[in-house]
């Protein structure tokens, strides 16, 4: 081991319901414990988050007659992080009669996800997939038709069947719209009690069970304290610990790190997704970055100078590139790469465009972008054909640059997209906190080491509407309904003053360096060595300069404005000071992971051709970590990852 | 790059019931390519380090999606470059030399919170009342089971692209609601799924609309014209119409 300091717990195991893999999911149902109807009502479930995961576990558990509390940072529910979601949502319907299936769906997605992922939760996924659309369809949610009237679907990257299906480039807004009015129905039902504009900022955990939480009402400044008999974290990513990504502004890691902090294992913090096909960041004011989607590799060609100082000409100006020959262009994917081309998956895209740059052959003003190029497909499939298929996407790439791809290419660049790390949960979708559960993007359970396009919600909505309405049953008759006045006991009140004490440190600061001169400087380091390539060296470097960041942040921040009433500095401030505690266990993984798998990729660790290469003797596992107190010392325990029903493989795109 | 110095109005208000007023901001060196709201960041950075109250407004996706940033540019709601949501607007619309005046959404039934940033609750209370098919989740049968025209199904989705910011309630004299509302009832109306409750909803949500203090809609058109999404005021239309039949089989206007 080359860190000295690891500290290695046991081993973790999932509980496994019996049977061979396909009847897993039945045979646990069949088991599981239910509560009785009568019953169900005297139970408080709170459910943190509204995207899709949260919108649709809300609706689902006051369905079955649960009550349900709801919270959300956002002023509505519908303005949850899924809204943004643009491609398509996968199920193995298998509605083009081209050979899609519940076992293809959940193989495609293990060989996707680096076969670091765990069987029988992948394969749950693939078989509730086909209720999810059924269910959507009959939301009114508007998804695609042909003139038949019947769905119709698109392909994605990874998989040789089209079973993604899609609203025009809006499918995560259209899906979110389905969940939330179901919600909505269940507020004016009266069983789901809403509260938008409350951050989640503590865990209540009483015996070590999850009892409660204190979160901040945005409005007001004010502690509130909710008891619960069971807590949901439906939080999303945390891919804003870079700074610059494809997330909203307002996604963060805080609820789930500050369960983490009361005794949930947070897996593989550094499975995280960078997307090939951004607009590249345009000046140091940069506040997000634009995803432009896949969809577009279909037809553009990748390509930069063949040489640095035609490179650099380009970035001066002095050369434009609809003037450089075909001759001095380098398509660097199709000659790596010549079966998939232009199509490789996700993570190779990416890395591929971060080696040109750094070979000096970037372009833009910056030299970190490369061209995606329409020129040929305008040629052989004429103007109105790639109007058709992209006029929306150029559109939107022409009102952020100021420039037409229609007649010059696009500069694309990759950026941090999704983090399939998150906290460990078990089949049950429970964390190592018992009665504390983790849904949609907040858990790490589906995606191993590389999410596949439109699997994210997916996973989501499965995970809301399907399972968690069996799991939670099976805890909660076992559990006796809390006490709603315990809000005023002991563990609510510590809870609520170590938060408000946390808050006032803060605000004493009066520093001079600003929340988001933080945050950028933080997302710049784990843009550097934690990003898209990583090396012993650096993540070493990196775990020497977080500390310290993180120590002068508590010394030296400037939060403007008062702890009363909407302070937007304030919200950040407290998002940044987990994202510093984050992002040093995200480089502690990737340094503990000797191996390169998805999007994870160690210099140290690739074939004599520049592939990832795995080690599955010694890394299937899925590490969780354990919260010691310190945030630079924790434990690591490893979920041993067991492949009874597929065989593992070298991923090849050549 | 070319880069810009402004003089920037904008409206300040530190609660609900604090009175309000406009304050002046000179900006020097605005990238052409800096997002609207990229500008407003670098304002407040400016702000905070000299000690001042930042300017508070709401954002979250900046991808024109969310709904969630809203602000009042010059007079016009999300400012003067068409089918643009705020976020969307670059600075690349503004010249060398110019004023902006920078004003939140305004309506009784938004109430600004903080300088920029409005209450707008009153549209999920409205779409609790009925902007949904109520169907339980297990439920739903296979979904080609009911095959639905493209044409529908496109005029369906057109009306579903709402991004709920409330710039039409904000465009318009009356501060009416009537874009919102009947964008979701247009999504049901064309859609088989909504037919069951088609008259409950159309009944409710225009009830609790009124209940909320929006105004009545009298035909302006200022509401398509700054929608981000190009909704299409004849989605008023088919409210009105869904509207009159609903309390005409009804017998009454309230349910
Ligand atoms: C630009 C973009 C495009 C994408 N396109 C696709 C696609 O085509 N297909 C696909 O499958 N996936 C896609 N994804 C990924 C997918 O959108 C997300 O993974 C998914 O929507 C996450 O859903 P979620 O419910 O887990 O969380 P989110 O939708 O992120 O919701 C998080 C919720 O938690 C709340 N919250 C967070 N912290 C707190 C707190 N402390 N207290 C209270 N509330 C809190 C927020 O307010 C919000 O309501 C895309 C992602 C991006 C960025």
């Amino acid at each position: 081991m080359t860190i000295s300091n690891l500290k290695e717990g046991a081993d973790l195991k999932g509980v496994q319901p019996d049977g061979p893999l396909a009847q897993k999911w039945d045979s646990y149902k069949a088991k599981a414990k239910v509560v009785n109807p009568a019953n169900k009502r005297k139970y408080t479930v709170l459910v943190i988050g509204t995207g899709l995961a949260g919108a649709s576990a809300a609706a689902s558990l006051a369905e079955l007659g649960y009550k349900v509390k709801a919270f959300c940072i956002q002023d509505s529910p519908r303005r949850a992080h899924s809204i943004a979601a643009q491609g398509g949502i996968n199920a193995a319907k298998n509605y083009q009669n081209d050979g899609d299936s519940i076992w293809r769906l959940f193989y495609d997605t293990i060989k996707g996800g680096d076969y670091r992922s765990r069987e029988s939760n992948v394969h749950r996924l693939a078989q509730v997939s086909v209720s999810i659309i059924d269910q959507c369809v009959a939301q009114g949610v508007p998804f695609a038709r042909d003139y038949g009237g019947l769905l119709s679907n698109r392909s994605f990257g990874g998989s040789l069947v089209s079973r993604t299906f899609y609203a025009r480039g809006q499918t995560g807004q259209q899906l979110l719209l389905g969940a939330y009015g179901a919600m909505m129905r269940q507020v004016d039902a009266g069983k789901v009690e809403l509260l938008t504009h409350r951050e989640m900022l503590d865990l209540v955990t009483v015996d070590g069970q999850a009892k409660g939480v204190i979160i901040r009402n945005l409005k007001t400044g004010e502690m509130e304290s909710y008891a619960g008999d069971a807590v949901l974290l439906c939080t999303g990513g945390y891919g804003n610990v870079y700074y610059l990504s494809t997330n909203a502004m307002n996604s963060n890691v805080t609820a789930a790190w500050r369960c983490h902090r009361r005794g949930a294992y947070f897996a593989n913090p550094c499975f995280t997704q960078i997307h090939p096909t951004c607009i590249p960041v345009s000046g140091d004011y940069q506040s997000k970055l634009t995803l432009m989607s896949e969809s577009l590799r279909n037809d553009g060609r990748v390509w930069v100078p063949k040489t640095q100082e035609l490179a650099a000409r380009v970035r001066k100006g002095e050369v434009k590139p609809s003037d450089i020959a075909e001759e001095d262009r380098d398509y660097y994917l199709e000659r790596r790469y010549p079966t998939f081309g232009n199509l490789v998956p996700r993570d190779v895209a990416s890395r591929n465009a971060k080696y040109v740059c750094d070979e000096g052959r970037g372009v833009g003003e910056s030299g970190l972008a490369v061209y995606l190029d329409f020129a040929e497909a305008i040629n052989r499939l004429g103007m109105s054909v790639v109007k058709d298929r992209y006029d929306n996407l150029f559109e939107m790439y022409e009102r952020i640059t100021g420039e037409n791809p229609y007649h010059t290419p696009m500069r694309i660049f990759p950026a941090v997209h999704y983090t399939m790390g998150g906290l460990w949960v078990d089949y049950n979708l429970m964390t190592t906190v018992p009665g504390l559960y983790a849904l949609g993007e907040a858990n790490f359970s589906d995606h191993g080491a590389n999410r596949l396009g439109a699997s994210a919600l997916m996973q989501g909505l499965a995970d809301g509407y399907f399972v968690i309405p069996y799991t939670i049953g099976d805890y909660l008759a076992g559990a006796k309904p809390v006490d709603i006045k315990d809000t005023d006991s002991a563990p609510f009140r510590e809870a609520r003053a170590g938060i408000e004490a946390q808050v006032q440190k803060l605000m004493n600061v009066k520093g001079t360096k600003t929340v988001t001169e933080f945050h950028r400087e933080l997302g710049l380091k784990m843009w550097d060595y934690v990003g898209m390539s990583r090396s012993e060296a650096g993540l070493k470097q990196i775990l020497t300069e977080i500390p310290k960041l993180r120590e002068e942040f508590w010394q030296n921040v400037r939060i403007p404005g008062t702890e009363n009433g909407w302070n937007k500095n304030l919200e950040f401030a407290l998002r940044v000071a987990d994202f510093l505690e984050l992002g040093e266990l995200m480089a502690r993984d990737a340094l503990v992971r000797e191996e390169s798998c998805g999007g994870h990729f160690r210099e140290e660790y690739q074939t004599e051709d520049g592939e990832a290469l795995r080690n599955d003797e010694k890394y299937a596992y899925a590490a969780a970590w354990e919260f010691t107190g310190n945030p630079s010392e924790p434990v690591l325990h490893k979920e041993q990852l067991e492949f009874e029903n597929v065989q593992l493989a070298q991923r090849s795109y050549k | 790059m070319s880069k810009m110095n402004l003089t920037l109005k904008i409206w300040r208000q530190a609660s609900a019931n604090a009175p309000g007023a406009m304050e002046t901001y000179p900006l020097a060196d605005v990238s052409e390519h800096m997002s609207f709201l990229e500008m407003l960041d670098v304002l407040n950075e400016k702000l905070i380090k000299e000690g001042k109250e930042p300017v508070e407004f709401d954002y979250d996706c900046r991808e024109g999606i969310c709904g969630t940033c809203g602000l009042v540019i010059n007079g016009v709601a999300h400012g003067p470059r068409k089918l643009t949501a705020t976020c969307q607007l670059h600075m690349r619309e503004f010249k060398n030399g110019d004023t902006i005046t920078i004003e939140p959404w305004r309506a009784n039934a938004f109430p600004v919170i903080k300088d920029l940033v409005v209450d707008r609750t009153a549209f999920d209370r409205i779409v609790a009342k009925g902007g949904y098919v109520s169907v339980n989740t297990g439920s739903a049968r296979d979904a080609n089971e009911t095959p639905i025209g493209k044409e529908d199904a496109d005029k369906a989705f057109d009306a579903a692209t709402c991004i709920s910011c409330g710039a039409c309630v904000a465009a318009c004299p009356n501060a009416s609601a009537s874009l919102f509302v009947s964008a979701k009832v247009s999504q049901y109306t064309y859609l088989p799924q909504g037919h069951p409750e088609r008259e409950r909803r159309v009944l409710k949500m225009v009830s609790q609309m009124d209940d909320e203090g929006f105004g009545n809609c009298s035909n302006h058109g200022e509401c398509e014209a700054v929608c981000p999404k190009g909704i299409s005021i004849q989605n008023i239309a088919i409210m009105r119409r869904e509207y009159v039949k609903a309390a005409l089989k009804t017998g009454s206007a309230i349910v």
